[in-house]
This record gives C-alpha cells, sequence and structure tokens, in this order.
C-alpha cells in the first residue's frame, strides 16, 4: 500500500507536469531576483546566498503545498484511502514521501547552480545540496500538518503561510547557519547534525499529527 | 474517538484520568457539574465583577509602588519603568501560551465543549499580552540600547510566539463549524508547543553565532520595591487575564448556544 501510494502520486505528478515545473522555476527565479535587487558585489551576495537560498526553498515548499492533499480531497480519493485498514502513519508518510520528491528534490538538485551564481565555493556548493537535502524533507513534514488543518477552507493558501512559516523557523536557522559556516571556512557538522535530529524529531511526530488533522477535517 | 487510538494520547488520556480521578476522589464538590456551559455560564457571570475589582485594586497598589515608592535606577534612570509592565506583559504571553494549548488539548481529547472555548478565549488575550510585551520592550529599547529592535534572542522568539498566535486565531476564524474549529485549533497549538522549545533554542544559538556578545536585560540589580512591584503587577496581570477570559467565555456560549433554551431563560433573569 505504502509503495502503491507513492507511485500512484508520482505518476499523477508526471502527467501535471506543469504544476510540479512551477514551483521549481518560482524557486529559481525568486533565488535569481536578489542579485538584481541588492547589486552585483561579489562580498555581499556571498554572504547573503544562504539565507536566499534557504528562504526561496521555504516559500517554494509552502507554495506546493495546496497540492499535497488538495487534488486528492476534492475528487474524494483522499476518503478513500483513509478508509483503507491501513495505518494512518504510513498513508501520511508515503504522500508526504512522494510530495518531497516531486516538489523538494529537484530544489536540492538546482540548488549548488544557483550556488555558483552568488560566487560560492565548491565545498559551499555541496553543503547547500547536503543541507538542503536533510532540510527539505522536515519542511515536507511540518508543511502536511498545515496543509491537513486548512484542506477545504476558503482562503487555505494564504492561511497555510501564517501556520507554515513560524514552525519552520529552526529548520531555517539550522539549514542558513550550515551554509554560512562554510562560507566563513567552519564546519558545517554542528548544523547539520542539528537538521539531522529536527528531520527524525519531525519523522516521529509530524504524521501523527497530520493523521490526526486529516480526520477532523475530511470527517 | 478514532484519533485517540496512537500510543502517545493513550498514555496521555489515561495519566490525566488518574489523575482527575484522584484530584475529584478527595474533595467534596462535582468539577463535572461546571463542564457544562449551562452551568458555568451564571458562575462566570458572578465570577466576573470579583476579578475585576482585584484587578483594579492590585493595578493601582502595584503602579503606585512602581512609578512613587520603587527607586530611580542609577544606570538607566527613570525609563526602566517600563519593565513593570513590559516584563509581566511577557510572562503572561508565554503562560498563556500554555494553558491555551493544554485547554485545547483538554477539550480535544475529552471531547469537552467548555475547554475548548476557554482555549479560544484566551488566545485574544495571549496575543494581545505578547503584542503589548514587544511594543514596550521596543519603547524600552530605545533609552537602554539606543534602538527600537535588536535581533536579540528573546525579543525574536516573542515575536514568533506573537505569529504562533496570529496562526491559532486566524485558523480557527477561518473554520465555520465549531467543532472542526476547536479540533483543529488544538492540534495546531499542541503542534506549537511542542515547537516553542525548539524554536527558543535555535534562535538563541543563531544569535550568538551571528551576534557576538548579545545585550543582557537583566544587568542591574532589583530592589526589593521594583520586585514586588512587578509581582504585584503580575498577579493584577492574571486577574485581568481571568475576568476576560470569562467575559469571553460568556460570550462564546451565548454565540454558540443561542438555541439552547437555558440561554433564553438566562436572559429573562
Amino acid at each position: 500500500m505504502f509503495g502503491w501510494l507513492v507511485r500512484r502520486d508520482l505518476i499523477l505528478a508526471w502527467r501535471r507536469r506543469a504544476d510540479v515545473l512551477a514551483t521549481f522555476f518560482f524557486f529559481v527565479l525568486v533565488v535569481s531576483l536578489f542579485p538584481l535587487g541588492i547589486g552585483p558585489e561579489r562580498e555581499l551576495l556571498r554572504s547573503i546566498a544562504p539565507g536566499v537560498v534557504w528562504v526561496a526553498a521555504l516559500l517554494a515548499s509552502m507554495l506546493s503545498l495546496g497540492r499535497l492533499f488538495g487534488n486528492d480531497y476534492q475528487d474524494g480519493s483522499l476518503e478513500q484511502i483513509m478508509l483503507t485498514p491501513q495505518p494512518h502513519y504510513l498513508l501520511v508518510l508515503a504522500k508526504i514521501l512522494s510530495h518531497w520528491v516531486i516538489s523538494e528534490v529537484p530544489l536540492v538538485i538546482v540548488a549548488p547552480l544557483l550556488g555558483v551564481q552568488f560566487g560560492l565555493s565548491q565545498n559551499t556548493l555541496g553543503v547547500i545540496a547536503f543541507s538542503l537535502l536533510l532540510g527539505t524533507p522536515v519542511l515536507s513534514l511540518i508543511g502536511a500538518i498545515g496543509a491537513a488543518l486548512t484542506l477545504g477552507l476558503r482562503a487555505a493558501n494564504v492561511l497555510v503561510a501564517l501556520l507554515v512559516l513560524p514552525l519552520y523557523i529552526p529548520v531555517l536557522i539550522f539549514g542558513a547557519g550550515a551554509v554560512s559556516a562554510s562560507v566563513e571556512g567552519l564546519s558545517p557538522q554542528p548544523y547539520l547534525l542539528l537538521l539531522g535530529a529536527t528531520l527524525v524529531l519531525s519523522l516521529v511526530f509530524a504524521p501523527w499529527a497530520t493523521s490526526a488533522a486529516l480526520r477532523i477535517s475530511v470527517e | 474517538m478514532r484519533y485517540l487510538s496512537c500510543p502517545f494520547f493513550s498514555i496521555l488520556r489515561v495519566s490525566v484520568t488518574l489523575w482527575l480521578i484522584h484530584a475529584m476522589s478527595n474533595r467534596r464538590f462535582n468539577w463535572y457539574k461546571y463542564a457544562a456551559p449551562a452551568n458555568f455560564y451564571p458562575l462566570a457571570g458572578k465570577m466576573i465583577p470579583w476579578f475585576t475589582s482585584i484587578t483594579i485594586i492590585l493595578f493601582a497598589v502595584g503602579l503606585y509602588v512602581g512609578l512613587f515608592v520603587a527607586p530611580t535606577d542609577f544606570q538607566q534612570g527613570e525609563a526602566y519603568r517600563i519593565i513593570f509592565i513590559h516584563v509581566p506583559a511577557a510572562w503572561m504571553g508565554m503562560f498563556l501560551y500554555v494553558l491555551m494549548a493544554i485547554y485545547a488539548g483538554i477539550g480535544w481529547a475529552f471531547n469537552a465543549r467548555l475547554a475548548s472555548m476557554m482555549a479560544t478565549a484566551i488566545s485574544t488575550t495571549g496575543a494581545i499580552f505578547t503584542f503589548i510585551s514587544l511594543v514596550t520592550g521596543s519603547l524600552w529599547g530605545r533609552p537602554a540600547w539606543g534602538v527600537w529592535w535588536v535581533w536579540d534572542a528573546r525579543m525574536t522568539s516573542t515575536l514568533i510566539l506573537f505569529f504562533l498566535y496570529v496562526g491559532f486565531i486566524s485558523l480557527q476564524a477561518s473554520i465555520d463549524d465549531p467543532r472542526r474549529a476547536d479540533r483543529a485549533g488544538a492540534v495546531l497549538a499542541l503542534v506549537g508547543l511542542i515547537n516553542v522549545p525548539i524554536i527558543y533554542f535555535s534562535v538563541q544559538w543563531w544569535n550568538t553565532l551571528h551576534q557576538g556578545a548579545t545585550i543582557t536585560a537583566k544587568s542591574f540589580k532589583m530592589a526589593p520595591s521594583m520586585l514586588a512591584a512587578m509581582l504585584i503587577l503580575l498577579a493584577a496581570c492574571w486577574m485581568y487575564s481571568i475576568a476576560v477570559v470569562l467575559a469571553r467565555v460568556r460570550y462564546i456560549i451565548q454565540e454558540r448556544e443561542r438555541e439552547a433554551p437555558w440561554l433564553a431563560a438566562e436572559a429573562v433573569t
């Protein structure tokens, strides 16, 4: 059931490639806007790059949250999925996993390329990719709670931002901290360990909270 | 009650139930009676005037001690006196968030309507106190530090706490069905409660690593009268919160139970 759900979501996403690409280009665009707004000084760009990449990743992942349960909720398949005798924890985890693969993995892959625009060293580019690899699953996990709570509400998109962004703050701090440390020539390891701890913690709690929220919203 | 099936909630539920049974067997007082809005509504109505008058007295005494009895600080002059409202407001903002999450959790786990209404009523008061602490903090920061705002760990986490309140209030406001609003709010409040310590520590690390030496807000020693004024005003803020929350709960009950016959009878008398 877990594998089946992941496969189904990936196929569905593949058939609606435009939606996925929109989030991806949003990320690229936002990151590229900053040098235009701030100016092309190399030192300045290098010092703001970690924050810019991470904030853009936060916004991009938040934008795609509406897709996580929205389509399934509208056509009624979410209800059917919830009625299966499988544990909800696993079902929700499958949805989150496929959402991560669809909307976040492209960001992880393209982020080092964007880092080149900011004149970052090769070492730092690796840290960007790795910190995003650890941090973006947390964004999907926490975001899923917000997406489940706002299912079918009037101003769901704006509301999700209000609910989820404050909860994203630790990820932003640890992720951008890892990249900054690497820019300054320090070891990013403590930040990456903290990101890993956040990932483990949210992996345990977030799917529970999400399935509780889904039951409230679907009921 | 399928959402209670996960082990975490069942442990929580069993321990809370045991504690409640223990507490109730000790006293000859029927707590359950006042869990019903019909019984709580008149009780709250009777309690409000008492808490309001205690609030007024405590505020008067606290402000007198704070503004006239407490000595002038030799470092900061008269400007330090803003802590008499700033510190109680900041504490209330934090306490009320925890209290709100507990009420929301009880309301969700036991399907207790009144507890959920209490959480909704507390959220507004908590947000107001957090906002007051932010505004007074920045008013105090201008003379003490020379700037309106510093990205100091305490101020930043208070700002985030304010955002958490805003999220809770706007989530509940945008759900029309009150039962769903109660439960969704409970999930959000509990998730926020788990996150508060993580946010606090992450902000603190971020702060110490980015800023070097931080400004310590409590660099001056407190005279006993200063401490007394602060504690009296803290008590005043508590009493104010109780009075206002009870009044808000009464309005929420009026709104949700407007079909109930007992409310019509209550309105006549």
